[in-house]
């Protein structure tokens, strides 16, 4: 047992690979000029550029975007202050509290889900007007965001030095020009993380979102789901890829941050 | 001192930390602050998913009308269905999915943390600059949309795919025979899907792992394999378990690998609430099949916190 064997990084390689494995094939895909099958016939972009004039994709898109935007706005306001709460105050049940939070992170998302589906079912009852779309699946993503930015937050607000507060005090600044000037800087990068993690989250969403959408308040996960059952098209693959890249994108920005703010401090 | 006391002494020494311009703060005025800032989101939490799980328990005690209605009307008939009696004498389907729920979710984990080693010790091996961005590369498929790694296994595993062809004439596989859909496609795609969850704690008992152990273990002559045995495995156990309930846990509930790559034969929990949710419109059956996927998480996070001494902490990819 050594600390490098050669034997375990290949090990380690291999896992990687599979890993990556299913992302590789649908970029791989995306470029593949067969309409029909897994067979290679030549590279094209053409299923890219037939995404512009595709109108469920469109609407589908544009549903995502406004879906995780407006839920991931409501879930930081709300996600950061209980953070800041969390971590500068005790008071009774503080952990119960906290399992409270875990139970989103923990559910399986089916159960969620259904839960939602029989709530919003039940709301539709009493309250004319009320239906399935867009306003629920809002509620239902802000529901599971809000725990995940508490965390990550929390867990930046534990790495400052509360001195820093103290100090500030100490130099005669009021509560409000502490908060302003250094909790609330301090605080930013874990907002923007965690901000970010909750974003993709909503971007992903595909069972929660699947049981608490409407007519006419498709996302891409439901509209990809759709079109997998029916039997994949090229176009698709196109479409995911696209949905990865942003992914990624994201991911690294939060790992950059993350690497930032651990070398300034 | 007693460990109530200790507790309590704890807790009075956290209180006192929390001074508020140069004054402690007493507990009344953290309270209601605590109430303000935490009160609007711990709200939102109770009102959107507590509430809606209090009715999920209370619907899998009522009937099921003609035309699939809900009928308020108090009954054991879901639960007992779920234990084999159903309308046509013993029918064991139900527990059959449980246990097949529960041993794909057991399954997944194990192949996890044997996949799941290997990196955590290669990436715990490298330089400290390396480190954050293979750790990253772990984490990138995490944060990439589920549905998208799973339907890839169609297109990796289709019967007139390389992949399929290369096995047949390595004759690993029989003509006809296929990996998608059925099993092994289900399996793949769990420990593909599942697998950041296993490296990530892991990899944060290996990276405390005292090597000096190992290597005292290995002066006196253990083989490699008693080096693992005795020395590693008992400081990278916290880890290891971490990684098997966060990876345990969300496989047992899965639904969608299932529905895309098991074919029709394949059923969990998550697709058996779908099914009563859906096309057979009995929502208390699948109120009651929800409460025991629920009952199954609640028992994998106590049995967790038992093992681990209740140090258990929510950690993120």
């Amino acid at each position: 047992m050594s600390r490098r064997s050669p034997m375990n990084a290949l090990a380690a390689l291999l896992v990687f690979a599979f890993l990556y494995a299913p992302l590789a094939v649908v970029i791989v895909y995306s470029f593949n000029a067969a309409r029909h099958g897994v067979g290679w016939q030549g590279f094209t972009v053409d299923w890219y550029l037939r995404l512009i004039d595709n109108d469920p994709a469109i609407a589908a898109t544009i549903n995502t975007i406004e879906l995780a935007c407006t839920s991931t706005f409501f879930s930081v306001l709300l996600g950061s202050v209980l953070a800041y709460g969390m971590s500068r105050y005790e008071f009774p049940f503080k952990r119960l509290f906290q399992h409270v939070l875990h139970v989103p992170v923990f559910i399986p998302d089916i159960v969620m889900a259904v839960a939602l589906l029989l709530f919003f079912s039940v709301l539709r009852k009493w309250l004319a007007g009320f239906e399935l779309g867009m306003t629920t699946m809002t509620l239902a993503h802000i529901t599971f965001q809000i725990p995940f930015i508490a965390i990550v937050v929390r867990a930046r607000m534990a790495d400052c030095d509360p001195q820093l507060e103290e100090a500030a005090a100490d130099l005669g600044a009021g509560p409000w020009m502490t908060f302003r000037h250094i909790t609330l800087p301090l605080m930013v990068p874990g907002i923007v993380a965690g901000g970010l993690l909750a974003f993709t989250l909503s971007l992903d969403d595909f069972v929660v979102s699947f049981f608490t959408s409407g007519p006419g308040s498709t996302t891409l996960p439901i509209l990809i789901y759709s079109s997998v059952k029916r039997g994949l098209t090229p176009d698709i693959n196109a479409l995911a890829s696209l949905i990865v890249l942003v992914s990624v994108l994201s991911v690294v920005t939060v790992a950059w941050l993350r690497g930032r703010t651990e070398v300034k401090s | 001192m007693s460990e109530t006391t200790v507790q309590k002494s704890a807790r009075r020494r956290r209180i006192r930390r929390t001074v508020h311009f140069g004054e402690p703060m007493p507990p009344g005025a953290q309270t209601f602050r605590a109430a303000w800032l935490c009160g609007p989101a711990l709200t939102w939490v109770t009102v959107f998913l507590l509430v809606p799980l209090v009715f999920v328990v209370a619907l899998s005690f009522a009937e099921r009308g003609d035309s699939g209605e809900i009928v308020w009307r108090f009954t054991w008939e879901n639960y007992s269905r779920l234990l084999g009696n159903g309308a046509l004498g013993f029918d064991s389907v139900q527990r059959l999915i449980l246990a097949r729920s529960v041993g794909v979710g057991l399954a997944t984990a194990a192949i996890c943390l044997l996949a799941g080693l290997p990196v955590a010790f290669f990436i715990a091996g490298l330089p400290r600059r390396w480190k954050s961005a293979a750790l990253t590369l772990v984490v990138i498929p995490f944060w990439t949309n589920l549905l998208i790694r799973t339907y890839a296994w169609q297109l990796l595993l289709d019967p007139q795919g390389w992949l399929t062809e290369m096995l047949a004439t390595a004759g690993l596989l029989r003509a006809g025979e296929s990996l998608y859909p059925g099993w092994p496609a289900v399996m793949l795609a769990m420990v593909c899907d599942y697998l950041p969850f296993m490296v990530l704690p892991l990899y944060a008992s290996v990276e405390k792992l005292d090597w000096s152990l190992t290597e005292a273990a290995a002066d006196l002559g253990a083989s490699p394999l008693r080096v693992f045995w005795h020395a590693v495995l008992p400081q990278i156990r916290p880890g290891m378990i971490a990684g098997m309930v966060l990876v345990a846990l969300p496989a047992t509930g899965q639904f969608v690998i299932p529905d895309l790559l098991g074919g029709a034969k394949i059923a969990l929990l998550g697709n058996a609430v779908q099914q009563q949710f859906g096309a057979s419109r009995d929502w208390p059956f699948g109120s009651a099949i929800a409460v025991v996927a629920l009952l199954v998480m609640i028992f994998g996070l106590w049995l967790h916190t038992r093992v681990t001494d209740g140090r258990r902490e929510v950690s993120l990819p």
